[in-house]
């Protein structure tokens, strides 16, 4: 069993938990926007995209991973737009007239 | 090894730093535009990094495939807030996608020199994010109504499901024992996919909160294997936040619909609709029209409106901020009582409300507008029909029994708006609608809700 691996479990296990204390914390009231916004991090998965993309390789690996760039990146910006867009509408009572 | 070397590990875990405390800012809507922010900087301090990265020979494709992420991203970042429940499906699709393509070019990239442990690890990420990609797919097409939205069952199911799925994972062990099996790899691909397909279309639409949030954990963890197979630790870090999160709200999701968690990973969900109609027996109900209801309301101190997904496919949302106002301008105190599976996504009916301008300390969760309905002179209800059924505190053999509900019934009258339809037709007989204190409102929530604005402003709007 590679070293590497045990490394990426410590971190795997103390990021879910990190991830399962932050998280509970959500007030119900920004649960999509959560979900909006755990995808668009996700997308980070484009960083790995962009290597295979672009590193020495065959024609194949380099497409899929141009594909791969394509999709992670579309949830990146995509998913970040519309958090933001979902946050922005949440206003306190006496306080939402003063925009509309 | 120069520091220099080590840079962008330097700004990944500043990536990851700014993720958590991304997520941390989500906690209270007062934060959570900065959350937001915290996490693009994140996003685009990893990728500007990983541009530079010298393993890079060819940038063309990369730019190509970066705008044509953008300009696929940004009009799904734009669809409606009623959209939003597909758009999220798609976004999994896509996170699937991404990520079980990677898992496959670095087959293709290392063969033949993979060995079992690598292995182990390609295959299993590749299997989920498969079937995560179809799964999701299929979930956005039920969303957006191009699938049926009923589910889908034939006897058997779950064994014919569970053999495709064995199948796969045959697949996968003959690879682990014999990497060089290429022809072996793309059938198990296939199959995987294949089985993303069977697991999503049993699925009725009822119960796509739950199954929107357990595609949403899939796709983390698919990140997080992809981090492990890569060894590249701001994937592990960022797969398990996004695992941890879908996770997390499949649990509350499960809880609001009275399933267990076993009963769920087995996609054995969906029999909820299929079950229901039992005998529609007669019953008379109290009617009212919206001059009767807004005579009542006026002499009301507090209102609750208990929302549900169809007063968004009536399109009431705006009718009932305005609603809002006019008895908020009367002294009336005006509170919204949110089911945790109102809407078609954890949270939907909150962004539902904020977009019509509803302000957020006005909506309340169940478990405290259920300490609130003895004190409520009004409920009324739009729009929703089984999260208000006293049956699943009262009726054993309903098939919603158990299920956590709004108590409505505990207010001192209950106002039900529902579509011209007689009571009865809908799936479960709901007990609410027969009780002396229920007036029934019947008409489009859109224009129910509008008369009785109308019939409070003073006529003539």
């Amino acid at each position: 069993m590679p070293t590497g691996f045990i490394t990426n479990l410590y971190v795997f296990v103390l990021a879910g938990f990190v991830g399962f204390e932050v998280i509970r914390r959500v007030s119900p009231l920004l649960h999509t926007p959560l979900m909006a916004l755990t995808n668009a991090l996700d997308a980070i998965v484009v960083v790995a995209a962009i290597i295979i993309a672009g590193r020495q390789g065959t024609a194949l690996s380099a497409t899929l991973g141009a594909i791969a760039v394509a999709a992670a990146f579309s949830n990146m910006v995509g998913g970040f737009l519309i958090t933001d867009r979902m946050v922005r509408m949440f206003k306190l009572s006496g306080r939402e007239r003063k925009q509309s | 090894m120069t520091t220099a070397q080590y840079l962008p590990d330097f700004v990944y875990i500043a990536a990851i730093a700014l993720f958590i405390l991304s997520l941390r800012w989500l906690s209270s809507p007062a934060t959570a535009r900065r959350g937001v922010l915290a996490g693009e900087i994140g996003a685009a301090l990893a990728v500007v990094t990983t541009l530079f990265n010298p393993e890079l020979v060819q940038y063309r494709w990369i730019i190509i495939a970066l705008a044509g992420g953008a300009a696929i991203g940004i009009p799904l970042g734009m669809v409606p807030m009623t959209a939003v429940p597909q758009r999220t499906a798609m976004s999994h699709a896509f996170g699937a996608l991404a990520a079980a393509l990677i898992g496959i070019s670095e087959y293709y990239m290392r063969l033949p020199n993979i060995n079992r442990f690598e292995m182990t690890e390609i295959a299993l990420e590749v299997i989920i994010g498969s079937l995560s990609f179809t799964g999701s797919l299929i979930a956005a097409g039920k969303l957006q109504e191009i699938l049926p939205q009923r589910p889908i069952v034939y006897k058997g199911q779950n064994y014919v499901s569970l053999s495709v799925l064995g199948a796969a994972i045959i697949l996968a062990l003959i690879l682990i024992f014999n990497p060089v099996h290429t022809a072996v790899f793309p059938l198990m691909v296939v199959i995987s996919l294949f089985f993303g397909f069977l697991l999503v279309m049993p699925i009725g639409g009822a119960d796509m909160p739950t199954v929107i949030s357990l595609l949403n954990s899939y796709v983390g963890f698919t990140a997080a294997l992809l981090g492990f197979v890569l060894n590249t630790k701001v994937l592990v870090v960022a797969g398990a936040l996004d695992g941890a999160s879908g996770f997390i709200l499949s649990v509350i999701m499960c809880r609001a619909m009275n399933r267990s968690f076993t009963n769920v990973m087995f996609g054995a969900f969906g029999q909820l609709q299929t079950s229901a109609a039992g005998a529609v027996e007669e019953r008379s109900v109290r009617t009212a029209t919206p001059e009767d209801a807004a005579a009542i309301l006026e002499a009301a101190n507090y209102v609750m409106v208990v929302p549900g997904y169809g007063m968004a496919v009536a399109q009431a949302q705006h009718k009932v901020r305005e609603f809002y106002d006019a008895l908020t301008k009367r002294g009336i105190e005006v509170k919204f009582a949110i089911h945790p599976v109102a809407g078609r996504m954890p949270g939907h009916m909150n962004v539902l409300l904020a977009e019509a301008d509803v302000p957020y300390d006005k909506l309340i969760e169940m478990e405290d507008a259920n300490t609130e309905f003895p004190q409520v002179d009004v409920a009324l209800v739009i729009g929703a029909n089984d999260v208000t059924n006293p049956a699943a505190r009262t009726d054993k053999s309903s098939p919603i029994y158990g299920m956590p509900i709004l108590e409505v019934e505990k207010a001192r009258t209950v106002m039900v708006i529902k579509r011209g339809m007689s009571p009865g037709f809908a799936g479960i007989d709901n007990q609410l609608y027969y009780l002396d204190k229920t007036l029934m409102l019947f008409g489009d929530a859109k224009n129910f809700v509008g008369n009785i604005v109308r019939e409070l402003t003073g006529g003539g709007h």
